[in-house]
């Protein structure tokens, strides 16, 4: 890094004014803490409406019957999937060009959620897959694709993992998503690129959507809730590594010593 | 309402095992996950709070 970026970066967690105030853990870690509730609340809220509606109140489909429920999760937890991999590469970014910590915090918390959702994106597919398909698991572009995906998430969390030096763990994975980032609009224009077995969107911006209203609003609350768990357990994991990485210094022992 | 009956809903239109594995799977990994990181916060407050604690006392002893 250069001389100037370190400068940049240590005025602005040091002082801080504006933005880049909450670039620094000492300033973040108590908005987080406050932030949680809030979207644990909304997580659960929007959990139970889009299950209700996903298993109570939407039709049963006229081709898949009721396995089409598994919809429900297999799209929210397959968008997840690969939004949470391209906010990490955004963070990974800024934590390389800007040198900030939390940046890099963030990548590093939200690596863990992304893998889970990507696992949950292929276990339900699979689970879908065998009814509708009469296969578990086939190798065309959008399965397999997705299943590099959650190498990628593996691979950045032992790479991380395996270097003691936190600061160079960040960079190491920072690289790593970035490169990997690649593989995003793979996945996502996979089945229009290829002829897979996976079906197209049924959701699109410019199209009226192919499905009833009801199954597509169950989704989309099911998706919202998503996004409010991915913030809630994220933003409770990146607490607990500023506490384990800033153990040093004088607010995480005031912290530390004020809640236990 | 599309069901009957409870056993007519966990019957899923004899697709059980699918709909209700994918449930189920989703169930365990976001409660494994939230029990995780509450684990984490947990080991870290109390590893600390004890490591804080002697370092206090023992710079209270070195000034007395």
């Amino acid at each position: 890094m250069s001389t100037v970026n370190q400068t940049f970066a240590s005025r602005a967690e040091s002082s801080g004014s504006g933005f880049f105030k909450y670039a620094s853990p000492q300033t973040f870690f108590p908005l987080a803490g406050k932030m949680i509730p809030w979207f644990a609340t909304a997580a659960v809220i929007f959990t139970i409406v889009g299950l209700y509606i996903g298993f109570a109140v939407a039709p049963t489909d006229h081709q898949q019957g009721e396995s089409y429920r598994i919809i429900f999760i297999h799209v929210p937890a397959a968008w997840m999937s690969m939004f949470i991999y391209l906010v990490m590469a955004f963070w990974s970014v800024v934590g390389l060009t800007l040198n900030t910590r939390l940046s890099s915090m963030m990548a590093t918390a939200l690596a863990p959620t992304g893998a889970m959702f990507t696992f949950l994106a292929l276990w339900t597919g699979a689970l879908w897959g065998k009814p509708t398909w009469g296969t578990w698991w086939v190798w065309d572009a959008r399965l397999t694709s997705e299943l590099i995906l959650l190498f990628l998430y593996i691979g950045f969390m032992a790479l991380q993992a395996s270097i003691d030096d936190a600061r160079r763990a960040d960079k190491a994975g920072a690289v790593l998503a970035l490169v990997g980032v690649v593989n995003i609009p793979i996945i996502y224009f996979s089945v229009q690129w290829w002829n897979t077995l996976h079906q197209g969107s049924s959701v699109s911006l410019t199209k009226a959507p192919s499905m009833a209203m009801t199954m597509l609003l169950g989704m989309l609350i099911m998706a919202l809730a998503s996004w409010a768990y991915t913030i809630a357990v994220a933003l409770c994991r990146v607490r607990c590594i500023m506490l384990e990485r800033e153990k040093h210094t004088d607010w995480v022992k005031d912290y530390v010593e004020k809640n236990t | 309402m599309n069901w009957n009956s409870w056993s007519d809903f966990f019957a899923m239109g004899g697709y059980a095992l699918y709909v209700w594995g994918s449930v189920l799977m989703t169930v365990i990994l976001v409660a494994g996950e939230v029990i995780a990181v509450r684990m984490r916060r947990n080991t870290v407050m109390k590893l600390y709070g004890r490591w804080v604690r002697s370092n206090r006392r023992e710079s209270n002893e070195n000034e007395a």
